[in-house]
């Protein structure tokens, strides 16, 4: 008895095809037959939408000085169906391509479509586009899009400044505003503020023909967006001061930094080898990349904050200021030095100087023995509360100082250094471990890494007793109010203010004092530079000279970190450099030429083992 | 006893005609729609028509197999099928290869295949096979979930793999269950929840629980004798509101979302105790309604924008019309309608359309083939090609009524369903009657994973058909 209902079921089935069906049928009697909109409509009712690329923004440095700039660039496109017959040879010398390009770029095009427009040759050449239009009416079916290429007025700040190039297909499909073929920013500044620098595109929509000739703007430009060109940027970098750096690191490897302490801007970020930037931009890109990244010196790899290197003894000045502020020495507290630390079987050794000696000649003659005792002093004796709790205080503060950690450039791809947990040391010394164990740490050796950028961040915080400005590049965007307020912000570090004097003493002395202080060869006739040497053990050839330095003692304008790979002791190379940077800064020439004379010259890309 | 037959002669030949003439005319138009002066062999493989071909001799070869196939099989294979699908669908969810955004293909050397075409054909087979089975109740709760299970599970995973308007085929196979008994008031609380969803997903939670207070009202006023009882406790709900809107007002300061919520509570609570003292059922029922519709809403509000990876909402958001490209709002339907639209009353003729052809219309070969049709052929073709789809699926429900068998006859509505809704999906939004989802039309689209399924899913369905005189009763 229900199948007898359940048939009528079929009937409410075929209906309802039959009412759809007839529903259908009725809309296309309207829009195929009583509709004429649409045939009308037809041959000019088919838009195209034309992108209209911004200009990207400019970069200047703090003095308004133009860093990168925009130059015109065309590249050829191609219409398959609209070519007709051409001399493919006159093209291909008008071009400088081979005919098996013209043919694998051309099935290329037809492939993706036959009718929109495809990239045929990118960025011709300005000789060559002077040529290119007069005869392009021999071609149909090529026409000429405008686009923009950075240039570079100085061979400069590659690394800071970074480079532009096509979005890859990640980017495209995780963010809608990009399409294939457009320019991002790839590293560097143009990175880090590919959002201001970038602009808006625009969009033109014009009705096509059925021979997609352009018929008119569409609507009265109704839809039309027209492109806005991207916000110069200003950076806190000194070209001047930047190049000065370049040239003293040339033919060297290792990196500058310099920082304003009392702002935390950046006044230069050296590293080398370096390359000129214009290789990175235009057509040649690829070939130049490839280049750059197969060369065993590594010119990509920006060593300012991406190089790890020991601090070696500029560790000394944080390891005073923490024994001052754990209360395990003061100013006063002396310790005698045998040309080293030895107790048992353990030795450390120390080159002679006068014994025994005090904290501020303990900086000036940078006593090995001397900061054995300070930092075992630390671990020990801080708190009663044992090595792993002292040890972790000491870090603590070492962190406060920016090491460690990232800082928060406004940079990609920073690292943050390695000073390791207490936990790192007991896996190593299976729970068992003491004070004289990561002694090596106390001259900056052993298990903790620092970049050259962290370097100059700490000593900038040294030259301000006590605090430090997130250090940043960005100095003034076009149309916003003040940069991120996060680098306005003082981070106070884990030691007082009236520890930092006598270190800051030490320091003065290492480079004004007599016979026996360590940097003296730093000094510079009428400023008072406080400077530290450093000395990083590199197992695999000469060992690295550092230096940290800031300057007028009593209102520090500058503050610099220089590393020199392979460059011996700190005072023989990073020394010099940092004290022809702070003249550089702070006098604005160089007056001592026979001593940048010998620094240009210098030469050590052969000391590099290569292996 | 059983009864030898002979396909050929037992084979229903109308639907087989339908069948050719249907793929042969969706050829010329792929090949209308790819065509250029430089490409013009039939069987140049590198166009997608010369593929097409390929696809279509191999269809041939299918059907000859099927017809050599002893129609038992394909009861006796139904879960076995079903669940072999359900596995390859599992594995191209985790190895898939994606085309388009859509994770749906299996690539074996440079064979391309998408389980989600057959995973229709499996699921019509394993639901005819469990719904014919002996004392089938289909109301009875265990079935209902059963049937549920095995629709949704495939349908389920083709949504994860992001391929949202196959999915929706399903949907469709509520047509076969209706035929089978499904009583209309499922049907409509099935309804009432698909409403209900993408009322959550478009509009503000607070209006989908007004249109939930609604609803429920207009029930009780159907479902109730005495309507002054009714009114008395509609008056009762608006003086809960009124009162708790003021209490609301003068010290708790919630929004009025938590008013309605917390008058629906309290209403409710008054109202059960009336149907306990009264021993109304019904009323239960109603305020079971209420109360699983606002979980219901809250719940799918969650989902959508707790669960859900950007992308997937990007697309459904994109199915309701909610968020399109600003310039692109409705572009696609536009041009496919100014494609069909131009071509009139008779057409412009064979390869003689210029809108389809120059890229204007979005997969002209493949979602968008009917803009061709239109375009070349005019109203006249289009109508005709409505014609032998109307003609093609009221033909297999004769044929599917005519069986004697429960299994062939609820396959034979499958095949109708999932055959008119890709129909009444494909060209409804080329001429903008229904949404943007990318299903093929049957047996024109070009593709060889979707002629194929299609074809499998009819012929199997003739194949059985043909053997409907072995069983005697
Ligand atoms: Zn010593």
């Amino acid at each position: 008895m229900q199948q007898v209902s359940l048939n009528t079921r079929k009937y409410v089935v075929i209906s309802i095809i039959i009412l759809i069906i007839i529903i259908y049928i009725a809309k296309l009697f309207s829009i195929q037959v009583l509709d004429n909109q649409y045939k009308t409509s037809a041959s000019s009712n088919v838009l195209r939408h034309i992108t209209q690329y911004p200009v990207r923004g400019l970069i200047y440095d703090r003095n308004n000085h133009l860093m990168v700039y925009n130059e015109a660039a065309y590249d050829l496109m191609v219409i398959p169906h609209q070519l007709k017959a051409f001399d493919t040879a006159a093209l291909c010398e008008i071009l400088d391509v081979t005919p098996s390009y013209v043919d694998a770029q051309l099935r290329k095009a037809k492939n993706y479509s036959r009718y929109k427009a495809s990239v045929f040759l990118k960025q011709v050449s300005a000789m060559n586009y002077a040529q290119l239009q007069e005869e392009l009416y021999l071609f149909p079916g090529f026409f000429t899009q405008t686009r923009t290429l950075r240039k570079y007025p100085d061979p400069i700040a590659a690394h800071v400044l970074g480079y532009v190039g096509e979005v890859n297909d990640g980017i495209v499909e995780n963010d809608k505003y990009y399409k294939s073929g457009d320019y991002i920013g790839i590293s560097g500044i143009e990175r880090a503020y590919e959002h201001e620098l970038r602009g808006q595109k625009g969009v033109e929509v014009f009705m096509v023909d059925v021979h997609n000739r352009i018929k008119g703007s569409y609507n009265d430009g109704e839809h039309d967006r027209s492109a806005v060109p991207g916000q110069s940027i200003q950076l806190t970098l000194d070209a001047e001061l930047q190049a000065y750096g370049e040239k003293l690191m040339q033919n060297k490897i290792g990196s500058i930094v310099a920082i304003e302490p009392a702002s935390g801007e950046i006044l230069a970020m050296v590293s080398t080898p370096t390359y000129h930037p214009n290789l990175l931009s235009g057509r040649q890109r690829g070939v130049n990349y490839r280049k750059l990244q197969l060369d065993s010196l590594k010119p990509l790899f920006n060593r300012a904050l991406q190089a790890q290197y020991p601090p070696g003894s500029t560790f000394k000045v944080l390891n005073a200021l923490i024994g001052l502020q754990t209360g395990v020495v003061s100013v006063q507290t002396e310790y005698s030095c045998y040309y080293g630390y030895h107790i048992g079987s353990f030795s450390l050794g120390c080159h002679g100087h006068t014994s025994p000696l005090n904290l501020i000649e303990s900086i000036q003659h940078s006593c090995n023995a001397y900061y054995c005792h300070v930092y075992r002093n630390i671990l020990d004796e801080a708190s009663d509360a044992g090595i792993v709790v002292n040890y972790q205080k000491w870090r603590e503060i070492a962190r406060s100082f920016g090491f460690g950690k990232k800082l928060g450039i406004d940079f990609p791809f920073e690292l943050q250094g390695l000073i390791p947990e207490s936990k790192y040391f007991e896996n190593i010394y299976k729970s068992a471990w003491n004070s004289l164990n990561i002694v090596s740490m106390a001259i900056g050796q052993g298990e903790v890494l620092v970049t050259p950028l962290q370097m100059a961040n700490s000593t900038a915080a040294i030259a301000n007793r006590g605090f430090y400005y997130v250090p940043h590049l960005i100095k003034n965007i076009e149309k916003e109010n003040g940069i991120d307020p996060k680098y306005e912000v003082k981070r106070y570090v884990g030691v007082d203010e009236e520890h930092f004097d006598p270190v800051i003493e030490g320091m003065y002395q290492a480079v004004h004092g007599g016979p026996g202080s360590t940097a003296r060869f730093a000094k510079l006739e009428g400023i008072e530079i406080c400077g530290k040497t450093g000395t990083a053990e590199n197992p695999h050839g000469e060992d690295h000279s550092i230096f940290i330095a800031f300057a007028p003692k009593d209102d520090p304008k500058i503050a610099v970190s220089v590393y020199v790979e392979n460059g011996g002791y700190g005072s023989v190379y990073a020394a010099p450099i940092a004290s022809l940077i702070i003249e550089k800064y702070l006098i604005g020439e160089v007056k001592r030429g026979w001593y940048e004379e010998r620094i240009f010259n210098a030469n050590l890309l052969s000391r590099e083992k290569k292996d | 006893m059983r009864r030898r037959i002979n396909i050929y002669r037992d084979i229903d030949w109308v639907t087989v005609l339908l069948y050719f003439i249907l793929v042969i005319m969706g050829w010329l138009n792929i090949y209308a729609a790819v065509y250029n002066e430089e490409h013009n062999s039939i069987i140049d493989l590198s166009m997608k028509y010369g593929k097409q071909m390929l696809w279509i001799a191999a269809s041939i070869l299918l059907i000859v197999t099927i017809m050599l196939i002893d129609s038992r099989f394909y009861a006796f294979f139904a879960y076995p099928t079903y669940l072999f699908v359900i596995f390859l669908l599992l594995v191209v969810l985790l190895f898939g290869t994606e085309v388009n955004a859509s994770r749906s293909w299996i690539v074996i050397g440079g064979f391309r295949l998408q389980p989600g075409e057959f995973a229709k054909f499996a699921t019509a087979l394993a639901l005819a096979r469990f719904l014919s089975a002996e004392n089938m109740k289909i109301h009875k709760f265990k079935n209902l979930l059963s049937i549920a299970v095995i629709i949704f599970l495939p349908a389920a995973l083709i949504l994860l793999q992001n391929d949202t308007g196959s999915a929706l085929v399903y949907a469709s196979l509520l047509i076969v269950l209706y035929r089978e008994g499904l009583s209309v008031s499922v049907l409509l609380i099935g309804f009432f929840a698909a409403i209900l969803f993408i009322m959550a997903l478009t509009l503000p939670v607070l209006y989908v629980l007004l249109f939930i207070v609604f609803v429920s009202c207009v029930l009780l006023l159907l479902l109730f004798e005495a309507k002054k009882d009714v009114l008395k406790g509609i008056f009762f709900f608006l003086i809960t509101v009124g009162v708790l809107y003021l209490i609301n007002l003068i010290s708790l300061d919630r929004s009025f979302m938590w008013v309605l919520i917390a008058s629906v509570v309290t209403s409710s609570f008054v109202l059960t105790i009336r149907a306990l003292i009264h021993k109304i059922p019904i009323l239960f029922l109603i305020i079971a309604i209420t109360i699983g519709a606002f979980a219901y809403t809250f719940s799918v509000d969650y989902l959508f924008d707790n669960v859900l990876v950007a992308h997937q909402r990007s697309r459904i958001n994109h199915l309701l019309g909610i968020e399109s490209d600003p310039l692109g709002a409705g572009y696609n339907v536009n041009q496919s309608k100014i494609a069909i639209g131009s071509g009139g009353f008779s057409g412009k003729g064979f390869l003689q359309g210029t809108q389809t052809k120059y890229d204007f219309v979005p997969e002209q070969s493949t979602d968008f083939i009917f803009c061709t049709v239109g375009e070349e052929w005019g109203f006249m073709g289009t109508t005709v090609v409505l014609l032998l789809f109307l003609m093609l699926l009221i033909r297999l429900i004769v044929l599917a009524e005519r069986q004697r068998s429960g299994f062939s006859r609820i396959y034979g509505y499958a095949v109708v369903s999932i055959l008119f809704f890709h129909l009444a999906v494909n060209v409804g939004m080329t001429i903008g009657l229904a949404p943007v989802i990318g299903i093929p039309l049957p047996f024109f689209s070009y593709g060889g994973s979707s002629l194929w399924a299609f074809t499998a899913l009819l012929f199997v369905f003739l194949r059985i058909d043909a053997s409907r005189r072995e069983l005697l009763r």
